[in-house]
């Protein structure tokens, strides 16, 4: 059964009435203007005080008895077939328990798994896996992207092409839309290959028992739903017979979904052995084999006419992923700015290197920079200020307004206006736009239980990727049953609790919290039917507030929502809630834009980001002092990928020369700028709470907004990310 | 019987292993616990393994005896030997600081110590600094600012934090990113970390004459 109800939707001085039907049992989608007491008041996070005494257990601290260390060989050539092993000495070292030879003969980049053991200790692990001899034919092999693409090129899949299928897409007519310009632009940007470095490496501890058909396995995951699938599948296991756990996880950044091989690993080992397994994967195993960030190759053609209009935008993008696809940068072309004649052409080239795995916001950072430079060397060439180029553009209102409060908090006029300074540092500012959909998914189903001593309890099958989703959950189900925050806990990362989706694509926030918030009403309903015979009301008249449950139309009519859990029957009341499918609401876009100003020393080609204004929105903000960490979080990642983060491969070896924390360059604590975050309340409608995600949309505009900076500083486009000293003199042609 | 202090130097580059660790060997330097306590003259050697030799450490004011390789660092003496995981272990060669401990009240990078050499050392943990329900004031601001996210660089940092303040109480911003340089953080937490520290810094609390 469904109901029908009118909302009012939109933001601050732009909203309007919308009627969705909604299922009987939801609660009314929150709408624009509705008071709420807990929402949106910044909270600290929950489980802050475990996280900051060390007492959180990651997968990495999970010790069981008689626990055994794992650990993975890995091929050191790049492309080769095994002819086979000897695993003898292994097996013979004191302490070791068991070797393994993996199935996959083909190596096809270096670090690929090929053996795996385990042993009483860590050392003796790491010893066990030296005496593994294995015979290998080298094969030839490409690890750069220019070489692969040839048609002589040894094939990273033995035979076929390297490049995968070219996705064509095109609207209007571009060639007519160059024509029709009266100034245009032609270049070529490139971004290289980012690696997540998640600080918790992947990793997973596993435990079958004795009989071999009962699997518990912690582990590090974005998704532990995905990762008992999986597990259930490679072990020919029905799924209730797998428990995946993960409480705490130290970041995954879209690298760690699914079952991974470090998990199959620990699993087999603890299977042959009767006893868990725990293998963590070694710093250098992470950033070469667990997934990546492809790189891009960008040729873009824009075209403007004499009102500052896009008549044309052209880009040919290609990138690599080493073995895995997913290269792609078009997602930003085709969507931030409005222009009737676009054409794309995108490609994935395979090279013998560790395979992509999504990264936060897949292909939009590096397809934003490119689109965004374009923009101001676009807007350079036709002498139209940059902020208005990128308004007469743009058709979102959202987006106009927060290029309002950005511009006014950064002080975008006067520091655009400034002049140059003649001595060596060179300030410059930029703007970029973002551009998400973080409106999330049906499926997740949560549980709400209230105890009698008053405690209330949330649990859902989802994890905690950093972003706070225990603490956001809780403030939901506090909101609906008018309780303070810190009397909601909120449980999650099991597999015995009811399901939810993977945490990836910002879709934690939309998805599980309205299935909390439906679970909490409908506790709500049935604390309701305890409380009215005490009221001498009827259940339909109550509401909660306060931490009681009251009269709607006499507020001093009130029970403690303490006094009526006491009067729960048993030891407890719970119930459950369904995340339902999105409604028609406001928008199920999000805008979005960032200023940077940065310093350039353009003796020495150092780049400095001083200051960075961000204005998101993301539907509903639930608690914005957790969700400012997330946005400080994204531009923080898009100033490394924008100035030092670059994983190099040695086209001999085919190696990657850089597989350590110090070598692969990452942004520090004096790197980071000032930062100011403005949240654009805007209420969609879309789900009964309205919230979206932040983690990607965040991340988007940020190494664009440098790289525009960089370009204002100093009169020349650096169009190759990192923008390292040397590429910095190269452009101003010191170099 | 009293154990002999170790040399100045973490030896732990020469017998961890080739490879990775020549880049760092050097980097910490450890003071001996008091001045009377000599190192053994140049050129003896002190012998000890390759097997577990037992030891005492003193962690978190308690002592507490193992039975370990030489080669095993104090990260996983503590973290795989003694059960104290709020350590974290994420590069294991200096360079992400996530292995912060005091030893003797500096902060060092637990990685780069070999459990051998922290004898004679006081130790502290971030076990040793709070509880959840006893946080120490910078546990405490990094709670109220939010300057964790996944949580996993938060007990260096939090290290890191409190060796600054406990050293300099009126520590400046730019002191306090100093003192986490060596802390990398891929969340990005960073500008809530540095409110956090700024919001312990108390001009006046009771301090140690530094
Ligand atoms: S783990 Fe010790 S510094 Fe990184
Ligand atoms: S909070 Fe995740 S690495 Fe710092």
């Amino acid at each position: 059964m469904s109901r029908r109800v009118t909302l009012n939707l939109g933001f601050q001085g732009n909203t309007r009435d919308v009627t969705v039907t909604i299922p009987d049992d939801e609660p009314t989608p929150w709408q624009w203007g509705d008071r709420l007491s807990v929402v949106g008041k910044p909270a600290p996070r929950v489980d802050g005080p475990l996280k900051a005494t060390g007492t959180a257990r990651y997968t990495y601290d999970i010790e069981l008895p008689g626990m055994l260390y794992g650990a993975i060989l890995r091929s050191p050539w790049p492309h080769a077939r095994i002819r086979g092993f000897d695993l003898s000495a292994a097996q013979h070292l004191a302490g070791v328990r068991a070797v393994l030879a993996l199935d996959d003969r083909e190596i096809r980049f270096a670090g690929q798994e090929v053996a795996a053991v385990a042993a009483i200790s860590s050392d003796i692990a790491a010893d066990a896996l030296k005496l593994i001899k294995v015979d290998y034919e080298q094969l030839p092999f490409v690890v750069d992207m220019d070489s692969a693409a040839k048609d002589s090129a040894p094939r990273v899949f033995g035979s076929g092409s390297n490049i995968g299928k070219v996705k064509h897409s095109s609207v209007g007519d571009v060639p007519k839309g160059l024509e029709i310009a009266t100034s245009t632009i032609e270049a070529t940007y490139t971004t290289p290959v980012q690696t997540h470095v998640c600080l918790e490496t992947h990793g997973a501890v596993a435990s079958f028992n004795p009989a071999g058909d009962q699997l518990t396995v912690w582990c590090s995951t974005q998704g532990v739903f995905s990762v008992r699938d999986d597990l259930a599948v490679y072990f020919s296991l029905p799924p209730d017979s797998v428990r995946v756990i993960c409480e705490y996880l130290g970041g995954g950044f879209g690298s760690k979904f699914g079952a991974t091989p470090e998990m199959v690993v620990a699993a087999r080992l603890s299977k042959a052995t009767g006893v868990p397994v725990k293998v963590m994967l070694p710093r250098a195993d992470e950033h070469r084999s667990t997934g990546n960030r492809p790189n891009s190759e960008q040729k873009v053609k824009m075209g403007v006419d004499r009102d500052g209009k896009l008549t044309a935008i052209d880009l040919v993008t290609r990138g690599s992923g080493g073995i895995g696809g997913g290269a792609g940068s078009a997602g930003p072309f085709g969507s931030i700015y409005r222009c009737a004649n676009f054409r794309v052409e995108e490609s994935n080239i395979y090279t013998n290197a560790g395979p992509s795995s999504p990264m936060r916001a897949p292909g939009w950072p590096q397809g934003c920079f490119a689109l965004e430079l374009a923009m101001d060397e676009m807007a350079r060439k036709a002498g139209i200020d940059r902020l208005e180029f990128r308004r007469r553009n743009s058709d979102n209102p959202v987006r106009a307004a927060e290029y309002d409060i950005g511009a006014r908090a950064f002080g975008w006029a006067e520091k655009n206006e400034a002049a140059k300074t003649s001595g060596p540092i060179k300030r410059g500012v930029g703007v970029a736009s973002a551009e998400w959909h973080a409106v999330g998914v049906s499926g997740p189903e949560a549980q709400v239980i209230a105890h009698r001593d008053g405690s209330v309890e949330v649990r859902v099958g989802t994890q905690d990727i950093g972003t706070g989703t225990r603490t956001v959950l809780a403030i939901v189900a506090a909101e609906e049953l008018g309780l303070p925050v810190d009397r909601v806990k909120s449980e999650i990362g099991d597999t015995r609790f009811l399901f939810s989706v993977p945490s990836g694509g910002s879709l934690s926030a939309p998805s599980n919290s309205p299935a909390v918030r439906q679970a909490a009403a409908h506790l709500k309903d049935k604390l309701f039917r305890i409380a009215a015979p005490i009221l001498g009301a009827q259940p339909n008249d109550l509401e909660t507030a306060e931490q009681t449950i009251r009269m709607r139309t006499n507020p001093s009519r009130a029970i403690s929502f303490n006094d009526v859990c006491k009067r729960i029957p048993g030891d407890s009341i719970s119930a459950q809630g369904e995340r339902v499918p999105n409604y028609d609401g406001f928008r199920t876009d999000q805008a979005g834009c960032q200023f940077a100003e940065v310093e350039v020393d353009t003796e020495t080609g150092i780049v400095r980001v001083t200051h960075v204004v961000a204005v998101h929105d993301a539907g509903r903000i639930v608690d914005p002092l957790t969700a400012r960490s997330q946005v400080n979080g994204g531009i923080l990642m898009g100033i490394g990928f924008a100035l030092f983060e670059d994983r190099r491969m040695d086209p001999q070896l085919g190696i990657m020369v850089n597989p350590t924390m110090d070598d692969y360059k990452l942004l520090g604590a004096l790197d980071v700028p000032q930062i100011d975050v403005t949240f654009f309340e805007v209420a969609n409608g879309i789900t009964n709470t309205g919230v979206m995600g932040l983690g990607e949309v965040s991340h988007v505009a940020s190494t664009a907004a440098v790289a525009c900076a960089v370009y204002d500083a100093i009169g020349v486009p650096v169009r190759s990310l990192p923008m390292t000293p040397d590429r910095v003199l190269a452009a101003l042609g010191h170099a | 019987m009293k154990p002999r202090k170790p040399n100045a130097i973490s030896r732990r580059s020469f017998i961890k292993g080739a490879g990775a660790v020549a880049a760092a060997a050097g980097l910490v330097h450890v003071r001996p616990a008091s001045a009377d306590e000599k190192p053994l003259p140049p050129g003896v050697i002190e012998k000890l393994g390759p097997e577990a030799t037992t030891i005492e450490l003193n962690i978190n004011g308690k002592p507490a005896t193992l039975a370990i390789e030489p080669r095993v660092t104090l990260l996983r003496a503590l973290r795989e030997h003694l059960g104290l995981t709020g350590t974290k272990l994420v590069c294991d060669r200096g360079a992400c600081g996530a292995c912060t401990v005091h030893l003797d009240g500096k902060p060092v990078t637990s990685c780069m110590v070999l459990a051998i050499d922290a004898r004679g050392h006081q130790v502290n943990t971030i076990e040793g600094l709070g509880t959840p329900s006893n946080m120490h004031p910078v546990q405490a601001a990094f709670v109220e600012d939010d300057a964790q996210q996944c949580g996993f660089c938060t007990p260096g940092m939090v290290m890191s934090v409190a060796a600054v303040l406990e050293k300099n109480p009126t520590a400046t911003t730019d002191e306090i990113k100093h003192a986490t340089a060596g802390n990398t953080c891929r969340c990005g937490t960073y500008p809530h970390v540095f409110a956090a520290a700024l919001k312990a810094v108390k001009p006046g609390r009771a301090t140690k004459d530094v």
